[in-house]
């Protein structure tokens, strides 16, 4: 049996523009435009795209927050908005932007409540605090109240909170955002571990597509309400993120480069941006381009998951432009 | 019945917390209690004024008057005491944070209630019992076993009413973020007419407040029946007792009010 499903699931907004001093334009936004994928129990996936590519209302739509507008959605066999409360027990969810815990109380008393809040029984609770404890050392500011934690401190006790019941299912949406590389790198590793060892199914959206390399094998893309890519990662950077970008500035503005393995695709007085295949070298390339014209900086760009996307998104537009608007009045 | 003693539990664990949290600044927890205290009878000062120039209001002696202030100023800091930080509801709203509340496995409402409580609102609550003392010390009753009974269950209903008003008010803002204002007209201004005998005010008001708003069965009508009074307004006299039934349907209204709201909720953010 499939842990999430949805079938053609659509979610339109309703919003007023003001147009002129008194009158309101009403106008119907197509956040979610028919949406059908399935994630099966013990996956890892990642939900990418670009800004108000409606991954967020999804994610909202799956855990009985938001109503579909339309289309099936059924998440540990429960209907999300009908039977919210059911499902609130079996799922987990942390939000990275937003705070769940009691702002003014120690971590320790908000993990007290929401033990209460979700019923979870003594020992069950005992068991798994204890092991958060530890896979996220909590320990040195269990006893601080939430207000005064560092943002890496809040995301560990964050997510502990959203697991201290036994949730099959983890929803996060932007976990590791505004977290500087070993924070996030803590968050990652634990919830491989509680993946590897609880069997959590994990759905996180994120613009980190390190986090998706870490952590998931299956990525979702999306871009104006629509599944544009559903695959593996590795298959994903064969396709379109095989190139990266050297940035060279040069001593003095110069005409374009011509250089082996490289092409250059744009100029901007002394620097110049090099595109290059992932297999070829970096160091031989600069040694070319020095080999050509005195050399003042350089640096690698990886291609990240807005290019990406972007890419994939240059791919399909041809395809969709035939397509209806997705906002109509 | 398991379910509520829980739910009981619970909210005396969140409300626990929370006092414990504004006991850490006492000092300002004890101005406030006090201020609340204070101001409060200014309100009812209002009141005295009044009757300095005048012998009788509508048929209502200054003591008749105290009791339905009383009255309907206990339902109200009962109500405010409770489920006074609903107001947070339209901040929730815009900012998204009321996913929290969706995402959790406990009812929408009980936990918005749980979110917060001001143990200071209790400085409210007893100057309302102090004018309660005054009115019932003051005031001539012939009491019998069904004049106490009334008495004794009003106020809760009183509460639940005024509190059915507030939640079913504040809805709006599931609909249009920045109505809230129109909310309060209706909840502070309802308790505000439910302190005077509603036939000093006219008809479409009156109507307003017994039949749309019906903050007229917190006090006056009770009231009536309590003091053995004829209604001046010689409505049928079953209105006089029908209060906790109002208040159940109240309640049987709001909760339907707040289902479909809580399902126009739009979120907030991508």
């Amino acid at each position: 049996m499939q842990l999430i499903e949805l079938e053609d699931v659509r979610k339109d907004f309703v919003v007023r523009r003001p147009l002129g001093r008194l009158r309101r334009e009403r106008v119907v936004v197509r956040a979610v435009d028919g949406i059908t994928l399935s994630v099966e129990p013990g996956s890892i996936v990642g939900y990418i795209g670009p800004n108000g590519a409606g991954k967020s209302t999804t994610i909202k739509m799956l855990t009985g927050i938001l109503v579909p507008s339309s289309g099936r959605i059924r998440v540990a066999g429960f209907e999300p908005t009908r039977q919210r409360i059911d499902l609130a027990r079996r799922i987990g969810v942390m939000f990275g932007q937003r705070i769940t815990l009691w702002f003014d109380l120690p971590l320790i008393e908000s993990f007290e409540l929401l033990r209460y809040i979700y019923r979870v029984p003594a020992e069950r609770y005992e068991r798994n605090l204890r092991a958060f404890r530890e896979l996220l050392e909590l320990d040195p500011f269990l006893r601080t109240p939430v207000r005064q934690l560092s943002l890496g401190q809040r995301v560990r006790g964050e997510v502990a909170a959203a697991l201290l019941h036994d949730p099959e299912i983890l929803f996060l949406d932007e976990p590791t955002i505004g977290l500087d590389v070993v924070a996030k790198q803590r968050v990652r590793e634990f919830l491989v571990q509680a993946n590897r060892e609880r069997g959590l199914t994990v759905m996180l959206t994120t613009h980190d597509l390190a986090d998706i390399e870490r952590l998931s094998s299956r990525i979702l893309i999306i871009d104006h309400g629509r599944l544009i890519y559903d695959g593996d990662v590795e298959a994903l950077k064969e396709r379109y993120g095989r190139e990266r970008i050297l940035i060279v500035d040069l001593v003095e503005p110069a005409a374009p480069l011509r250089v082996d393995g490289g092409r250059v695709i744009r100029v901007e007085g002394p620097r110049q941006w090099i595109a290059f295949e992932r297999g070829t070298s970096a160091a031989a390339l600069t040694a070319a381009v020095a080999a050509q014209a005195p050399l003042r900086d350089l640096a690698v760009e990886e291609p990240d998951i807005e290019d990406v996307v972007r890419r994939i998104y240059g791919a399909t537009a041809t395809a969709r432009a035939t397509t209806e608007r997705s906002s109509t009045a | 019945m398991a379910d509520a003693v829980d739910a009981a539990a619970l909210y005396a664990r969140l409300s626990i917390a929370r006092i414990r949290e504004q006991l850490q600044y006492r000092t300002s927890f004890a101005l406030q209690t006090l201020g609340m205290f204070a101001i409060s009878f200014l309100d009812f000062a209002a009141i005295l004024v009044l009757f300095a120039n005048v012998p009788q209001l509508g048929g209502w002696s200054v003591s008749e008057v105290a009791l339905l202030y009383a009255l309907s100023s206990l339902a109200f800091s009962l109500t405010d005491l409770v489920i006074g930080h609903l107001d947070l509801l339209p901040q929730m709203v815009r900012a998204g944070t009321f996913d929290l509340i969706l995402v959790r496995p406990r009812g929408t409402l009980f936990q918005l209630v749980t979110q917060d409580f001001q143990l200071r609102r209790v400085g409210k609550i007893a100057q309302s019992i102090a004018i309660l003392a005054y009115a019932l010390a003051t005031v001539r009753v012939d009491w019998t076993l069904e004049r106490a009974a009334l008495l004794v269950v009003i106020v809760p209903a009183g509460a639940l009413i005024f509190g059915s008003i507030w939640v079913a008010a504040i809805c709006i803002v599931f609909w249009t973020i920045d109505a809230n204002e129109a909310a309060n007209a209706v909840t502070y201004g309802g308790s505000f007419f439910a302190q005077y005998p509603i036939n000093i005010y006219d008809r479409w008001l009156r109507r307003f407040l017994a039949y749309v708003v019906p903050t007229a069965f917190v006090a006056y009508f009770p009231a009536l029946f309590i003091l053995g009074k004829p209604d001046p307004l010689g409505l049928p006299a079953w209105l006089e007792v029908s209060t906790p039934l109002v208040a159940l349907m109240a309640a049987a209204v709001t909760a339907l009010i707040w289902r479909a709201a809580v399902r126009h909720y739009q979120s907030a953010g991508g």
